[in-house]
């Protein structure tokens, strides 16, 4: 019997807690925040700008999403994302251009397959999840709105 | 019939094979480590000129094969087996390499425990007198297995830091009937534990009870102690795993301490994104190939214990709620 039993395990488990490393949640949630805010500081004088230039807020809300889409893919397709991203953790994951970052790796990783079964197929690899629960959440939140509030 | 076998998991070689040469050849970051100016070949970039990281891979473990084959002086005429393992699925980057050579082709997968299981399998075929001269070999590539096990390279997130970096490294050893070099003295094939650790980001935990268990029985097999050794050389159980296998001997009464040294500690200099160490067949096969080989020949050693550790998992597996079975397997090896 070398599977061990649930005794066992629990037993291992609880040897294991003297070995655990510390995570640095301190630093992380600190560079988190200034990296995330910083991304965020940016899009916001993006739109500062469009708005200058004479574009209603309400256009100048999705062209400030479209250029911070971009430059999220376009630093992925220069190979800098994924270092912003094992720098400020979910500071680089959260704003507009993780999300960007989530689409085109697996897209430039899987162009190796091909455009059909490779890129096509696997594009939404990891970004997939959130599109799928985020589309179901919003159309429960919408029905919610709409017939009970 | 006379059995060559002491206790319950040990062969013992009364005719020692030879381990008659080795290669390694390592990736740019790999190269950059402490160990950087021990291995035979660094390449600048990962992906070697290749169109694939797969690609690459391959193009290492048939470098690494050629080297060995060349410091040997032997010709590819001269080999019996070829065996050889990678952690890519249905171990392509192996297959791949062999389909370039004219030698009997054994592929095995054992994870990071390959490169042992490997010269554990070789030197029973030389010893059986089933063969003069065989060949191992394994290597693993960081983005190849990246991409397979975990994200997208070019995908930016964070490691926890018992997380450990596949290396992007490939070794090779060739076992003789004869010849100079350090001599296989016997070999503990390991069993397979699993002690419901089921997070792939946390390998050390994971096989450190294999890694324990193997070390035990192969001491009680040969009725040895740890001091009968100069070095045990783990491969990959990484800072936090090593501390674990050696707290696990210590409990059966058995201190290595002094004595241990694991490939996925000494491949990187330490950093957040590196983790507890290096890992993947690449990494202990390249640290014994690159370094250790050339220790034991020039008899920095006298006795010494490999023991590589692998993690039996797949995504699937783990995705499906299983733990890790983990196996490590030890080769004893002593200076000429």
């Amino acid at each position: 019997m070398t599977k061990a039993n649930i005794r066992e395990q629990e037993a291992y488990s609880a040897f294991l807690e003297d070995f655990r490393p510390k995570r640095a949640t301190l630093r992380n949630i600190v560079v988190a925040f200034f990296v995330g805010g910083l991304i965020c500081t940016v899009g916001q004088g993006v739109l500062t700008y469009i708005m200058t230039r004479g574009i209603p807020l309400k256009q100048a809300y999705v062209l400030t999403s479209s250029i911070m889409v971009f430059a999220g893919a376009f630093l992925t397709g220069l190979g800098v994302y994924d270092k912003i991203g094992s720098f400020a953790g979910m500071g680089a994951a959260l704003p507009i251009t993780g999300f960007a970052n989530s689409v085109v790796s697996p897209a430039m990783e899987f162009k190796r397959e091909g455009f059909v079964l490779g890129v096509g197929a696997k594009m939404f690899q990891v970004a997939g999840p959130v599109i799928v629960y985020a589309s179901l959440s919003a159309t429960v939140v919408s029905i919610l709105k709409l017939y009970v509030f | 019939m006379k059995f060559h076998r002491r206790g319950k998991s040990t062969c013992v070689f009364e005719q020692m094979p030879v381990l008659v040469s080795a290669a390694a050849v390592v990736g740019p970051r790999e190269g950059k480590g402490p160990l950087g100016a021990e291995f035979d070949m660094v390449y600048s970039t990962t992906l070697l000129g290749e169109a694939s990281w797969e690609k690459a891979e391959s193009k290492m473990l048939r470098q690494a094969v050629d080297l060995a084959l060349a410091k040997a002086n032997l010709d590819e005429s001269d080999i019996d087996f070829l065996i050889a393992g990678d952690l890519l699925n249905q171990i392509i980057s192996s297959a791949y390499m062999a389909r370039e050579y004219d030698i009997p082709f054994l592929g095995i997968y054992g994870a990071c425990a390959t490169m042992s299981e490997g010269i554990g399998i070789g030197s029973l075929l030389v010893a059986g007198r089933f063969a003069r001269y065989v060949i191992v070999a394994s290597s693993s590539h960081h983005d190849a297995a990246e991409r397979q096990f975990r994200y997208p390279t070019e995908f930016g997130h964070q490691r926890p830091p018992t997380g450990q970096w596949t290396a992007t490294a490939a070794g090779a050893v060739v076992v003789g009937v004869k010849g100079k070099g350090p001599r296989v003295e016997a070999v503990t094939i390991g069993r397979v534990q699993d002690l419901g650790v089921s997070e792939p980001n946390d390998m050390g935990s994971a096989m450190a009870p294999g890694f324990a268990d193997t070390v035990w029985r192969h001491l009680q097999d040969m009725a040895r102690k740890p001091e009968d050794y100069d070095l045990v050389l783990s491969g990959d159980l990484g800072r936090i795993g090593s501390l674990i296998g050696r707290q696990l001997l210590r409990n059966k009464g058995i201190v290595i301490d002094e004595i241990h040294q694991d490939a996925g500690v000494m491949l990187y200099d330490p950093s957040p994104e590196v983790g507890a160490g290096g890992s993947g067949c690449g990494c202990v096969a390249s640290v014994f190939s690159g370094k250790l080989w050339k220790e034991l020949y020039n008899r920095q050693y006298r006795r010494i214990l490999l023991v590589a550790t692998g993690a039996l998992h797949s995504p699937t597996a783990c995705q499906q709620g299983e733990s890790i079975p983990c196996v490590a397997h030890a080769v004893s090896i002593v200076s000429e």
